[in-house]
């Protein structure tokens, strides 16, 4: 789950993290206000939407010649401006796509004098299995550029969780930072800081670029990009409230509701699925045989009658599927269960397009019989090669 | 032979009592007489459990995972307890001395895993999972959730990531009259206990494995490095021929496929670079999912 940059921003203040001061606004009138709070004389107004590349992006609204995402502001009346010029439109970065996303909030924050920009994040480190931290001098650039051209200025830190951040770990953060004076004291202490945010609220990336040192010598988060841990929301009832669902696709948000695990896609095969490998493998077939999936959906291992009907109506809402694939292993899953769920969910909302279904394992006998009493117009399919020719035949003829 | 578990492999349940413990222990049960010898409920010690099948023995149940392995002489234990106290089941399993630990259960937080992670490295236990399958050895051992009715015994080596094409490798392999030796779900989540390259191991000093299949998913970079070690073991002189497939090619980058470890980020674990390492390894990769068993099958010709 991702939040935007000013509630991580919040976040981390909590755990004691050195950020700007900052309001965040959902109208011109409230960014009056905000930039009225804020001693001046340097405002930044920054879009807040669940992708990066906010400086560098373009309104679709605007013309190619207007300011980006993030913009400095050096009046309060030109906080004003950038208001009500951004608030509303259409912002598209490399991160959105080219539908881009509406800016419905901004962040009006309080401007800092910049000396250097360096780049910090903790991820998991799934080689090692421990939370890692990531840092380079070379900040407020895109570090996948960085980590391809200048591989060895980016430095990789695993932490023991049995001892959380050592004192020789945050010396060795603040070394490879170059850090001296007033700015070494504070990322020694910052260290443990970002640690304990990071482990405690179960991040699964938190990602600081640019942390900057300011002409005064000490250090700042500029910018923050926090995401959590689906599984572990559970124990985090205030990470859970930060959910901003405008910021995710409706028919993921209905998918979510059932616990099923969907990605919408742009191809025209609509896929229903047990088991992630399997259905990326699935999508992967439909490829192969030159057609594309128009969605990943995992029902998982578990599936009832009801959560399948979901699944159908959801992959049936998509009105760029042409064809339907549904593909079943069955060890946990039954296929009796799938098979009435196929049933039940096009008598309800009908077929209009072609359905494939192949199902294997568990009860297969009796699934393929409920779906062929059930008079409805299925295509059985013998595996999933002969599945996977069968829907892309019928959908390209 | 096979690998990790046979016919001799006493098996308690941690979380035996819940539906799906009840349901899977049956069916392990069912299996050639999987040797299911006891569960573990902190609350429940002293108690008994009652298999729904006709004929079959009930289980004792025990209070903590030490007492069940003193009283039953376990030598594994499997897991079904839910995501939230999955962790410390694992630890106490690693605790009680237990050698061989599977976790089924999906959805641990990762932060948990890592706390079980350096915990399992000052131990001498393995662990499988967490969120896989499980282990099947054909005709003697069930551990997890997997389908025996679809397995064989033979003579294949089937390590994957993902839990449904593992049954999908077994199904096709069976059908061409190859079988299993012993089929291993690692389990889709990016912090686990066991790895392709631990697998791939055992499978190279099992006799009766003659060839492996090895299915990955994009993510990590897991893939490579077993691709790796069946490199610099090929150079030592220990190969067994080897077909490989990679789910996830038209996965979007930035997206979690599912498995909360099946993600292509900063252009890393992408199923390319994967295909690549495989087939510099000397894995033959099979292009579609549905032509695994066939693609060994003519391997072996």
């Amino acid at each position: 789950m991702n939040i935007h940059e000013h509630q991580a921003k919040a976040l981390l203040k909590s755990f004691g993290a050195p950020v700007a001061d900052g309001v965040a606004v959902f109208s011109v009138e409230e960014a009056r206000k905000a930039a009225d709070q804020l001693p001046g004389p340097l405002w930044v107004v920054k879009s807040q939407i669940h992708a990066g590349g906010r400086g560098k992006g373009k309104f679709k609204e605007l013309g190619p010649d207007a300011k980006g995402g993030v913009r400095l502001a050096f009046s309060k009346d030109d906080v004003v401006r950038h208001a009500e010029e951004m608030l509303g439109k259409t912002l598209v970065t490399h991160q959105t796509g080219p539908a881009g996303r509406v800016v419905s909030r901004l962040y009006i924050e309080d401007g800092a004098d910049i000396e250097r920009e360096l780049y910090l994040s903790l991820l998991v480190n799934r080689d090692a299995g421990r939370v890692a931290f990531v840092v380079s001098t070379e900040g407020g650039m895109d570090i996948e550029e960085v980590a391809e051209h200048t591989p060895e200025k980016i430095i990789t830190l695993n932490i023991n969780p049995e001892t959380g951040v050592t004192g020789s770990d945050a010396a060795a953060i603040a070394d490879a930072l170059k850090l001296t004076g007033p700015a070494r004291e504070d990322m020694l202490a910052l260290a443990g800081v970002l640690y304990r945010a990071f482990t405690q609220t179960d991040m699964s990336l938190l990602e600081i670029n640019p942390l900057i040192v300011m002409k005064d010598g000490r250090i700042r988060v500029l910018d923050a990009k926090v995401s959590f841990d689906g599984n572990a929301l559970f124990r985090h009832d205030d990470v859970r409230a930060l959910r901003d669902l405008t910021e995710e696709d409706d028919k993921e948000i209905e998918a979510s509701k059932y616990d099923l695990a969907y990605i919408a896609l742009d191809g025209e095969i609509g896929c229903m699925v047990n088991g992630a490998g399997l259905a990326m493998a699935t999508m992967d077939i439909i490829k192969l045989y030159g057609a594309e999936p128009a969605n990943f959906l995992d029902v998982g291992g578990g599936a009832s009658k009801e959560k399948v009907t979901a699944a159908f109506k959801i992959i049936t809402a998509d009105k760029n599927v042409k064809g339907i694939l549904v593909n079943i292993f069955g060890g946990i899953m039954r296929c009796d269960v799938i098979a009435e769920g196929v049933v039940a969910a096009v008598k309800e909302v009908g077929l209009k397009v072609p359905l494939v279904v192949r199902l294997e394992g568990t009860n297969v006998e009796l699934g393929k019989q409920i779906l062929d009493q059930s008079g409805l117009d299925i295509t059985s399919a013998d595996d999933l090669d002969d599945a996977a020719q069968k829907i892309v035949k019928a959908v390209r003829g | 032979m096979s690998i990790l578990v046979n016919k001799d492999t006493k098996v308690i349940v941690q979380g035996l009592t819940g539906k799906t413990g009840t349901f899977h222990t049956e069916q392990a049960l069912a299996y050639y007489g999987t040797k299911m010898v006891g569960g573990v409920h902190p609350k429940k010690g002293g108690e008994s459990w009652t298999s729904g099948m006709d004929g079959a023995a009930d289980l004792p149940i025990f209070a903590s995972v030490a007492e069940a392995r003193e009283a039953t002489g376990a030598d594994a234990s499997v897991i079904y307890v839910p995501p939230a106290g999955a962790a410390d089941a694992i630890i106490e399993a690693i605790e009680a001395g237990i050698g061989f630990i599977t976790c089924i259960t999906e959805g641990i937080p990762v932060m948990d895993m890592v706390r079980v992670k350096a915990r399992l490295e000052r131990s001498s236990s393995r662990l499988l999972g967490p969120n896989c399958p499980g282990v099947l050895t054909p005709e003697e051992c069930k551990i997890g959730i997997m389908p025996g009715s679809i397995f064989k015994k033979g003579s294949v080596g089937v390590v994957s990531r993902s839990g449904t094409l593992t049954y999908e490798a077994v199904f096709q392999t069976s059908r061409e009259g190859l079988g299993q030796t012993t089929a291993v779900g690692i389990g889709g989540d990016p912090v686990k206990g066991t790895e392709f390259t631990d697998i791939l191991e055992l499978f190279l000093a099992d006799e009766a494995t003659q060839s492996i299949i090895m299915i990955g998913e994009i993510g990590g970079s897991a893939e490579e490095e077993a691709a790796q070690f069946l490199k610099d073991e090929a150079k030592k002189g220990r190969k067994k021929p080897t077909v490989g497939f990679i789910a996830g090619r038209t996965a979007p980058p930035g997206r979690t496929m599912g498995h909360a470890g099946a993600i292509v980020s900063g252009g890393k674990g992408g199923a390319d670079g994967k295909i690549e390492a495989m087939k510099s390894a000397g894995i033959v990769v099979a292009d579609s999912p549905a032509r695994m068993g066939a693609t060994l099958a003519d391997l072996l010709k």
